[in-house]
């Protein structure tokens, strides 16, 4: 028996590993962060300007900390480029999902669902370095000679929505939020796969008997049905594209200090933004550049996880009223 | 007369016609939906492979490249050292966990591991880059090396890993569980013998999935394992190392043409090697469950 437990014992201790992980990645990131928290202040969420100053005078003290002269730290770009980039991605992702969705569990052919299922999981397991390579390589073009000038002749009115306001290379705001389109809407869509298939078959029954269509049993009778999971799966699609690094890096066109003015024009991701800048920042010898990217990465991985756990919560909320 | 009687149908019909024609373009915009997902996925694939193809020689398996022409070598090598590095780590760990949560977790603690580990999955891998450079690369000053990307990749795959044999492990019939221990055999004996041997293809699965992950990882490796255009020399620490996604995201940045067809040649490689073990996978279990 001292043996049998001994055993669950370190199966305990090694499952323990895992938020032990957490807890020791968040203390590290902070403790690593916290000088760069304190020179920062407010200034790092409310402004534009990211310099790493003089580097080649000798530092200066600045609120008591040693710094390059005229460094400052402001990431508020990067947090707008984020945020346009995620929730420009939801609103292709969402419909484009919900539809793909419905066309897998409804109207697909018995025979070839589970290859047309595949087919869409498998556009979540393509590496990120892949989809940013395919859209180096083809969507950037695509945008650049059609889709740009396409939307442009349409809503050109707007500055926003017109090309010739941009560099119009094709890497941009568009771009990062079409190939993040693509790496959310297979999980929203195969999270609502699941819930659909899941829906009791009364329902369904009831609808039908009551003369709707198809179509109409599916969108008025099993969609609201599993619309909480449907917001979870939509969380948990804005948490992978918050986070996402190398296929934004690619196609975003890597922007320094502004803010996007169009939808075609370069941004910068916080994710992308401190796995380009580590260079740089090390050629800052106070090291306050370092530590500003790491506050970055705290600030990304409180988001993130916020994200995530609201996520989790609302799809295991979903589960256990399904399951009453 | 015949007007009035034949009015009510009429107007029945139309509002009948007018569901169905909306029905028909709510199913078409579904199909229009999953090609939007599906043509993109092919048109990736195709382009992939048809420009990596046209890379493939032999001197790609048996040369390095110096950022401009030559062969893979050095990144196939590397990325074999840092996907097989990281299961050396992430394996035990990660089937442990998966076994105290089916066979132990059903409390408090362990729902909340659960928890974490779910969200540990969705932590931005650039985040746990950086960690690793702080704390590895620059703590304990092991500089841009093999261990340090292996155990970065390792924490990333340990929560999948974990979750999946917790699924596979929760499948073992009790009946099997209560039959062994009847016979008299200890947790351990139960744990390993009976549970794990009967999970082990769930198992399996899981350490595929995570080989693949770790194979298609790129922002993680990048500030941990470095990059080195020569071939591993077997040193874990101070040594960087290459691997076939830096190759992809580089020499596309590259002015030379022989610099692309490296990176489709490098893109196809990983895609080969995800592909095959995502659909590998699928086709094996779709069956069973």
């Amino acid at each position: 028996m001292k043996r049998a437990s001994g055993f669950r014992l370190s199966l305990t201790g090694i499952a323990l590993l895992i938020p032990l992980a957490l807890f020791i990645i968040v203390v590290f990131l902070a403790q690593y962060a916290w000088p760069a928290i304190g020179f920062n202040g407010i200034r790092f969420i409310g402004t534009i300007d990211w310099s790493l100053g003089n580097l080649y005078m000798n530092p200066v003290t600045v609120r008591g900390y040693s710094v390059p002269l005229g460094a400052n730290y402001g990431i508020l770009a990067f947090i707008v480029g984020t945020l346009l980039s995620s929730f420009l991605a939801l609103l292709f992702a969402l419909p484009v999902a919900v539809g793909t969705a419905i066309f897998l569990a409804e109207a697909a052919p018995d025979r070839l669902r589970p290859a047309l299922s595949m087919l869409v999981e498998l556009v979540a397991v393509v590496p990120s370095v892949v989809f940013g390579l395919w859209g180096i390589y083809v969507l950037a073009p695509l945008i650049s000679h059609y889709i740009g000038p396409g939307i442009t002749a349409v809503f050109g009115f707007i500055p926003f929505f017109n090309i010739h306001n941009s560099t119009g290379s094709g890497f941009g705001l568009l771009a990062a939020a079409i190939v993040l389109a693509l790496m959310i809407t297979p999980i929203i869509a195969t999270t609502l796969y699941d819930a659909l298939h899941q829906v009791p078959r009364e329902l369904r029954e009831s609808a039908v008997a009551l003369g709707a269509t198809r179509f109409e049993v599916v969108t008025k009778t099993m969609l609201p049905t599993v619309r909480v999971t449907l917001v979870g799966g939509v969380v948990l699609g804005l948490g992978r594209a918050l986070g996402e690094t190398m296929a934004v890096l690619m196609v975003s066109g890597g922007a320094l200090n502004y803010l996007p003015k169009t939808i075609f024009t370069p941004i910068s991701t916080m994710a992308a933004f401190i796995l380009s800048q580590l260079d740089s920042a090390l050629s800052d010898p106070t090291g306050m550049a370092v530590k500003s990217l790491a506050e970055i990465a705290l600030v990304l991985f409180v988001i993130t996880l916020a994200v995530n756990a609201l996520a989790r919560v609302i799809v295991r909320g979903a589960t256990l009223v399904r399951n009453v | 007369m015949s007007a009035t009687f034949e009015a009510v149908p009429t107007k029945r019909s139309s509002l009948e016609r007018r569901r169905m024609i909306t029905s028909a373009i709510g199913w078409a915009l579904c199909g229009l939906a999953f090609l939007l997902v599906a043509i993109p996925l092919l048109d990736l694939v195709l382009t992939i492979l048809i420009k990596g193809a046209s890379a493939f020689s032999i001197t790609l398996f048996t040369t390095s490249s110096n950022g401009v022409k030559g062969g893979l070598l050095a990144a196939i090598v590397g990325t074999t050292v840092l996907s097989l590095g990281s299961l050396v780590f992430a394996v035990p760990i990660g089937v442990g966990a998966g076994m105290y949560l089916s066979e132990y977790g059903q409390n408090r603690l362990g729902s909340v591991i659960r928890f974490l580990s779910d969200t540990l999955t969705g932590m931005p891998s650039v985040v746990l880059g950086y960690f690793s450079y702080i704390t590895m690369v620059i703590g304990f000053g092991w500089q841009f090396s093999a261990l340090a990307g292996s155990i970065t990749l390792a924490i990333m795959i340990v929560p999948y890993l974990a979750r999946i044999t917790e699924l596979s492990l929760q499948r073992v019939p009790v009946s099997m569980r209560e039959a062994a221990f009847a016979l008299g055999a200890r947790e351990r004996t139960v744990a390993f013998n009976v549970v794990l041997s009967a999970g082990l293809p769930g198992v399996v699965t899981g350490v595929l999935l995570g080989l693949a992950i770790s194979v298609g990882e790129t922002a993680p490796l990048i500030y941990t394992a470095g990059w080195s255009n020569y071939v591993w020399n077997g040193k874990f620490i101070h040594q960087p190392i290459g691997y076939l996604t830096y190759v992809i995201w580089t020499f596309i940045d590259q002015p030379y043409k022989s610099a692309h067809a490296l990176a489709f040649a490098a893109a196809l490689l990983v895609m080969l090697v995800v592909l095959a073990i995502n659909i590998g996978v699928r086709i094996v279990l779709r069956p069973k469950i």
